[in-house]
């Protein structure tokens, strides 16, 4: 699994989660597509309703639309709005992490 | 067809119960709305319309239609989390201009705080809510989609934790004033700063309670409001609007509110600035920030000025907002905090409102709430409400 998106063939722009009918034109002629899995972060927040605090996120991908994630594998100084980040998959589940320099 | 003066608030009601191990779901809804009735001059024989929202135990208006003994022509169970009950009064405005009901009981109960129950919260995870396999591994709670709200709001106007902390105190300055508030302590700015962080940037004195109670509302035909010996508040405009994470077009800076908020003074005919009292779902203290811009009250961006130094307490600041003490120190009962928006309304329009928070000639007030989460989907809804006589 990477983190798929829904390309309209009618009115060409891209949404996530994917889905049939299209949330903007309403067409149902979705194709799927699979991101690239880059992107920057749109918010977070290190949340302590945990035993150990994790980050969630949106993140804006490349391609566009905007995503619920966790930011994983990332010290928490170097989590900021707008860093970018890339995809990173554990047990199937999209998670993100800082991009390397 | 607009609904402007079609409809009066005659009965308000909060139960005085901020834990309420020992009563049951369905009392708190037969409770808070006996003691509206009561307020209103009426009784259970007179109600023919019946509006409540997920909080409520059974199906719907069913369960509670039957247990009351009512014998109503109208239900509504319309379900937008907390905004519910101020959706609930613009729909009961519109079945009684529409003729389809004349007595309208609002209620609203819960004891998240006694016996939390996954019922709650059940949307978060069942696998036929679309949006669950996207969101539910992340570990999403409510307080930390706020968070992010809060975050970007910083980010995109330099919006600052001391200034979301402002919200508290001022809800903590008309809380000393209510006996029965869960949270009766005045608080400063640093206190607010030096409670943990919950969800980074919002601490715990940034969340409001969690509380058991309710509360209950009479909405009725103009007609039955003349007779009664009450003042009469009017519903004067009514609006509701949802916004969620649109296809992926995440946008946290603004909520609902900017759609029913205008909506809603168009259809009164007023302003902003004809507002003496604002009734602001207060989940988080960002949530303020963000609708009062949203409802016009100050420009996008300027939420964290517009609340510092004091400004939202009554008797000190431009704008007194939430003079009960709010969902952040008074209560939040059920989850669901729009009842109590409406009915510290009522108060002041009324004069009935603590007389250190009473707002002097109180003819013009709002009351808005959000339900579900501004940092995912969630319904705002408006009611701009009038004292007449």
């Amino acid at each position: 699994m990477s983190v798929r998106l829904g390309g309209c063939e009618a009115c060409g722009h891209v949404h996530h989660y994917p889905r049939v009918p299209c949330p903007f034109c309403g067409s149902d002629r979705i194709a799927w597509v699979d991101a690239r899995g880059t992107g920057r972060i749109y918010s977070y927040s290190v949340t302590h309703q945990a035993s150990e605090p994790y980050v969630i996120a949106y993140v804006t991908l490349t391609e566009g639309p905007t995503l619920m994630t966790n930011i994983v594998d990332t010290p928490h100084e170097e989590i900021a709005v707008d860093a970018e980040v890339e995809l990173v998959e554990r047990d199937g589940v999209p998670f993100f992490r800082g991009t390397r320099a | 067809m607009s609904i402007r003066g079609a409809a009066c608030i005659a009965g308000a009601y909060e139960h005085p119960l901020r834990k309420a191990p020992d009563t049951s779901l369905a009392d708190l809804h037969a409770q808070v709305a006996a003691g509206a009735l009561a307020d209103a001059g009426l009784t259970f024989a007179d109600v023919d319309g019946l509006f409540v929202s997920g909080d409520a135990p059974g199906i719907g208006a069913l369960t509670l239609t039957d247990h009351l003994g009512l014998r109503v022509r109208h239900v509504d169970s319309t379900d937008t989390g907390g905004s519910s009950p101020i959706v609930a009064v613009g729909h009961a405005a519109q079945a009684i201009a529409a003729g389809k009901c004349s007595v309208a009981l609002i209620t609203l109960a819960g004891r998240p705080r006694s016996a939390p129950s996954p019922r709650d919260w059940w949307f978060l995870e069942d696998p036929s809510v679309p949006e669950v396999p996207y969101e539910l591994p992340f570990r999403h709670t409510v307080a930390n989609t706020y968070a992010m709200v809060a975050r970007r709001h910083m980010h995109e106007f330099g919006t600052t934790s001391e200034q979301l902390a402002w919200v508290k105190v001022a809800a903590s300055h008309h809380a000393r004033h209510n006996p029965h508030a869960m949270l009766p302590k005045v608080v400063t700015v640093q206190d607010v700063l030096d409670s943990p962080l919950v969800a980074d940037p919002l601490h715990r004195l940034d969340c409001c309670v969690v509380s058991d109670g309710g509360g209950a509302l009479v909405v009725v035909h103009p007609d039955i409001a003349r007779g009664l010996d009450r003042p009469t508040v009017v519903v004067r405009g009514a609006a509701e609007a949802v916004k969620g994470i649109a296809g992926g077009r995440v946008d946290l800076t603004w909520s609902a509110g900017a759609i029913s908020g205008p909506a809603a003074f168009e259809e009164a005919g007023v302003t902003p600035a004809d507002v003496k009292y604002a009734s602001i779902y207060d989940s988080f203290t960002i949530t303020v920030v963000v609708q009062l811009e949203d409802l016009g009250f100050c420009a996008k961006g300027e939420g964290g000025r517009f609340v510092a130094d004091g400004n939202l307490i009554s008797g000190v600041g431009g704008l007194p907002v939430n003079t009960d003490g709010g969902g952040l120190c008074n209560n939040h009962p059920a989850n669901r905090g729009g009842v109590t928006k409406v009915i510290e309304a009522v108060r002041q329009l009324r004069g009935e409102a603590h007389p250190a928070v009473q707002v002097p000639d109180c003819d013009l007030a709002l009351a808005h709430g959000t339900g579900g989460s501004l940092g995912t989907r969630h319904a705002g809804a408006t009611l701009v409400l009038e004292r007449t006589a």
